[in-house]
């Protein structure tokens, strides 16, 4: 197990290297960071002790490392917009968006499989084919106008349900702030957690009906039927448990979706998160921000996939056998 | 006693290009304690027949004449719980392929407990310990420490007799074997068949082993029904069968035996191929649906489709029996 | 032969499959719609000229102030909303197809070489689709996009913007096809008649090109339809976002963009048609690529 962490581990270096390139790359070199803080008007000499001050000057790797190292201790650098770190920025937001991800992946989560399994065991029921329906809309219909409609209907027409930012919050340790302290602050979230949730639960769904149909079509199901077990041990106990491991990388690899998708909703819904930033930073050219947003992302991404992977090994056995393999090779 | 009665049986399968009919009017008994071999080209109806018996036809398929008596009651069109109570408990199902036929997800002694508590009042610990014995009994070495281990632990043949401890531990009268050893090594065969044919005379369980392997009907099997195109061509006792099939079939699928072949002095083939009830009008033959590759055809057999009638042991269907 | 089967097999499939129609014959109105605009549009809605401030807001049908010249109402400054609509569907759709066909040649290209060349090659190309993939295609465009704005003058933006979108969305798609192709050639490239013709001396890129390209062209056009449908929300979704096209080129996302700022003031119908034309392009789409996908995996098994 361990071995087989630390493989995964190693594998992600690479990949965190090569974004982290991309990120230096973009933050040292696009849009020449002396111009843009000096101006045109600048002479020779200032612009050179700038550069020398920014450690332009120095040779690329040397730079590569210490921007790494930098932001590897939260420092990734001054907003060209706002003037201000841009850690201090994504601390501010970083937990509106996390609120926003979680409680739309919750929700996905919660409503997408049951509405899954029941499309599954009973594939051709009216209930299933509304779904299928309802699920191909929510699959076509593009997260912000969706979440044009759902402000239409619920804010505007009826009015019961605030349309834009994250009502009243409530500061949580340090730099921590929630909304879920106040009713407000839960009905400013439920628009945006469904504009959010919607395409991920029509995505669960589909996976796991797909899933539930395959698996119902095995032998060992065939064997379970055989073996005279009831049909909600068959459906509950040993399908469900079979379909968990493609589900779980599906439901994995959507949160990171969910995150970069936080943008939209972002935008919809005035909601103060990170995926605000970054729009308005691409529209600002504020490199140092995207720069910044695009190595948290690929940390996220990373930390997600060790994730799933630790949740096959709970999930399959199969697995377990293998990482014990691969275990007592390594020594 | 007859366990099994299964009388004129039709089975359709409904599709796009029409309604196929698989098993076309198969009548048979088995005996308590007895094993009836059933052997046939693959497609000749052998496990549709076993699936139709247990309730378990691929959908959309459907009994669609005769009925299935067992033990003196009708169950063909028994509502769906009182055939899964039945499934397991009184009728015991053994598949081909042991890697597939288990739940990877669980251990061996959890799919045994579980099987065990569906059918049997049993407490989770007095199921833990029969899973033990029924492990040892078919033959798992350390049955105490394996009983922990999950299917892919353990290898094809032992993985087999798992299944067939999963398909005995109810203790069923009947046990539908359905190619039991087609997926295992040529060395594992012999002892999964001997476990078979042990289990089965040591608890007077009946089976029907289905299989297109004549060598091992002639090892195992009382009696033998061979099957041709949904229909039981020739049914008796195994050594009548054997030493004197009387159906041209028969005789052909013989030939194809290495053992008896050497008696015959040659290894010999069937030409053609078996017709498929696939729905479309022209796919079965009218009259006896072996004509087209029968040596022996004459007149008659283009014209009328021969019934089973007796032809010394056995039961015939061939107009020159 | 093998092909006129193919297409007439398809063909059979296809007037079997309602939805599928229904999708193909909306995919192909909205397109005449969208090439004959200029033609077929009431109203010029980039002529500033014809504007005229007091046809402002007016109502779609049904509602009691409606004008029958106007039959999806106006927007703020007078413009026709079915015009600007019909408009917008064209560069829409110019930009889906532009970037959908630098995403195949890119993605085709890579993926005929990964395939071919195997090894390390491959190794390197298809972690990098892979890294790629796991991040959603509107995430790296809007990434592609900021980028190649903050190296453009500013001046310089707002005339390129449709060249850099194409490119954002095209480069942030082409892994998909990459994948596909690659799995074909693998395929492909060990059956007999390639190693073959492998012996007798045919260079690596015409077998390439002669008989790995046909035999991947369907599961391409899968790839293409579906990719399609995303990229026409791709970049929907940037010129939403106020980040893909300017309001001089107006696309279906800069026309929701702008009507977005009426609905609470009760022009809901400058945003909602918009938006719906853009949902009934993409899910018609998506239909059809769906069934593409399910007529030839089907024909596959």
């Amino acid at each position: 197990m361990f071995a087989f962490i630390a493989s995964r581990i190693l594998q992600a270096v690479p990949v965190l290297l090569a974004v982290g390139l991309i990120a230096f790359a973009l933050f040292a070199y696009v849009g020449d960071p002396v111009t843009i803080i000096l101006g045109q008007d600048a002479t020779d000499a200032q612009r050179r002790a700038l550069a020398h001050d920014l450690g332009l000057d120095r040779p690329f790797f040397v730079q590569y490392a210490h921007y790494l190292w930098s932001a590897a201790q939260g420092d990734f650098g001054i907003s060209l917009r706002l003037a201000q770190p841009v850690s201090a920025l994504i601390a501010e937001r970083l937990p509106a968006t996390l609120e926003l991800a979680v409680t739309a992946s919750v929700l996905a989560f919660a409503v997408g499989v049951p509405m899954g399994v029941h499309a599954g065991i009973h594939r051709d029921s009216f209930v299933s084919r509304l779904f299928m329906v309802v699920s191909l809309i929510g699959v076509s219909l593009p997260t912000f106008v969706l979440g044009i409609l759902l402000i239409l209907v619920f804010s505007v027409s009826l009015n019961w349900l605030p349309s834009f930012g994250r009502g009243p919050v409530v500061a949580v340790g340090s730099w921590w702030t929630t909304g879920f302290t106040s009713w407000a602050g839960i009905r400013a979230l439920i628009l945006p957690a469904v504009t959010l949730g919607l395409f991920q639960m029509t995505l669960i769904m589909r996976l796991v009906r797909s899933e539930m149909l395959e698996v119902l079509r095995t032998d060992y199901i065939r064997f379970a039927r055989a073996r005279g077990l009831t049909d909600r041990a068959i459906h509950f106990s040993h399908a469900l448990k079979n379909t968990l491991v493609p589900v779980i990388t599906i439901i994995g690899l959507q949160f990171g979706g969910i995150v970069a998708f936080s943008l939209v909703t972002e935008t919809v819904f005035q909601w103060p998160g990170m995926g605000l930033l970054l729009v308005q930073s691409v529209v600002s050219a504020d490199i140092p921000v995207m720069s910044a947003y695009l190595l948290l992302i690929a940390l996220l991404f990373v930390a997600i996939n060790l994730t799933v992977d630790l949740l096959y090994f709970c999930v399959d056995p199969r697995l377990r056998a293998l990482g014990r393999r691969a275990e007592t090779r390594g020594r | 006693m007859t366990l099994l009665s299964v009388r004129d049986l039709v089975v359709e399968i409904p599709s796009r290009r029409g309604l196929a009919r698989p098993i076309d009017g198969v009548s048979f008994d088995i005996e308590k304690g007895e094993i009836l071999g059933i052997v046939g080209e693959s497609g000749a109806g052998k496990s549709l027949t076993g699936a139709a018996i247990t309730g378990l036809l691929p959908n959309p398929g459907r009994i669609a004449g005769g009925m299935v008596l067992f033990d003196g009651n009708r169950i063909d069109d028994l509502p769906a719980t009182r055939m899964r109570r039945l499934r397991g408990r009184r009728i015991g199902m053994i598949f081909q392929d042991p890697l597939t036929t288990l739940d990877p997800l669980f251990t061996v002694g959890q799919q045994l407990v579980e099987t065990m508590r569906t059918h049997l009042p049993l407490s989770d610990t007095a199921a833990r310990t029969r899973a033990r014995d029924w492990l040892d009994r078919v033959g798992i070495p350390a049955a105490n420490r394996r009983i922990d281990a999950y299917p892919h632990e353990f290898s094809g043949g032992q993985r087999q007799r798992v299944v067939i401890a999963l398909a005995l531990c109810a203790e069923p009268d009947l046990l539908i074997a359905d190619e039991p050893t087609t997926a295992l090594d040529v060395s594992v065969q012999a002892h999964i068949i001997a476990l078979l044919r042990a289990l089965a005379r040591e608890r007077g369980t009946a089976v029907m082993l289905i299989t297109h392997d004549m060598g091992v009907i002639a090892e195992i099997a009382d009696r033998v029904a061979v099957m041709y195109a949904g229909r039981i061509v020739e049914i008796g006792p195994v050594d009548a069968v054997i030493r004197h099939p009387t159906h041209p079939y028969t005789d052909g699928l013989m030939g194809t035996i290495p053992s008896v072949a050497r008696r015959l002095d040659r290894l010999r083939q069937i030409d053609g191929s078996m017709p498929r009830p696939n729905g479309t009008r022209d796919a079965m033959p009218v009259g006896c649906a072996f004509h087209p590759r029968c040596p022996k055809v004459f007149d008659r057999c283009r014209q009328e489709r021969p019934v089973l009638h007796t032809a010394g042991a056995s039961l015939v269907a061939c107009w020159l029996a | 032969m093998m092909l006129l089967w193919l297409q007439s097999d398809l063909v059979h499939g296809f007037r079997h499959a309602p939805l599928a129609v229904v999708s193909a014959l909306v995919v192909t109105l909205l397109i005449l719609a969208a090439v004959f605009a200029p033609w077929l549009a009431p109203h010029n809605p980039m002529d500033v000229a014809s504007l005229s401030l007091l046809d402002s807001f007016k109502p779609p049908f049904g509602m009691p102030t409606a004008d029958p010249a106007n039959p999806l109402g106006t927007d703020n400054q007078g413009r026709d909303v079915l015009s600007a609509i019909m408009y917008g569907l064209r560069v829409s759709l110019l930009v889906g197809f532009c970037s959908i066909l630098l995403a195949a040649m890119t993605g085709g290209a890579i993926g005929l070489l990964a395939g071919y060349a195997g090894g390390l090659v491959d190794a390197v190309l298809m972690r990098i689709a892979d890294i790629q993939l796991t991040f959603p295609a509107i995430l790296s465009a809007l990434l592609i996009d900021g980028i190649i704005g903050a190296m453009l003058p500013r001046t310089m933006r707002e005339s390129v913007q449709i060249y850099v979108m194409i490119f954002a969305i095209g480069i942030s798609l082409w892994p998909g096809f990459a994948r596909t192709i690659r799995g074909s050639t693998l395929i492909e490239r060990d059956k007999d008649y390639v190693l073959a013709a492998r012996v007798i001396g045919v260079s690596a890129w015409r077998i390439a090109l002669t008989h790995v390209l046909p035999n991947v062209l369907g599961p391409v056009l899968v790839v293409g339809t579906l990719g399609l449908g995303m990229a026409i929300l791709t970049e929907a979704t940037l010129s939403f976002l106020g980040v893909g096209l300017p309001p001089t080129h107006p696309s279906l996302g800069t026309l929701i963009r702008f009507g977005n700022d009426f609905l609470f003031s009760g022009q809901w119908w400058v945003t909602v048609f918009p938006g719906l034309a853009l949902v009934l392009t993409v899910l018609s789409i998506n239909l059809l690529g769906d069934w593409l996908r399910d007529a030839l995996n089907s024909k596959l098994r």
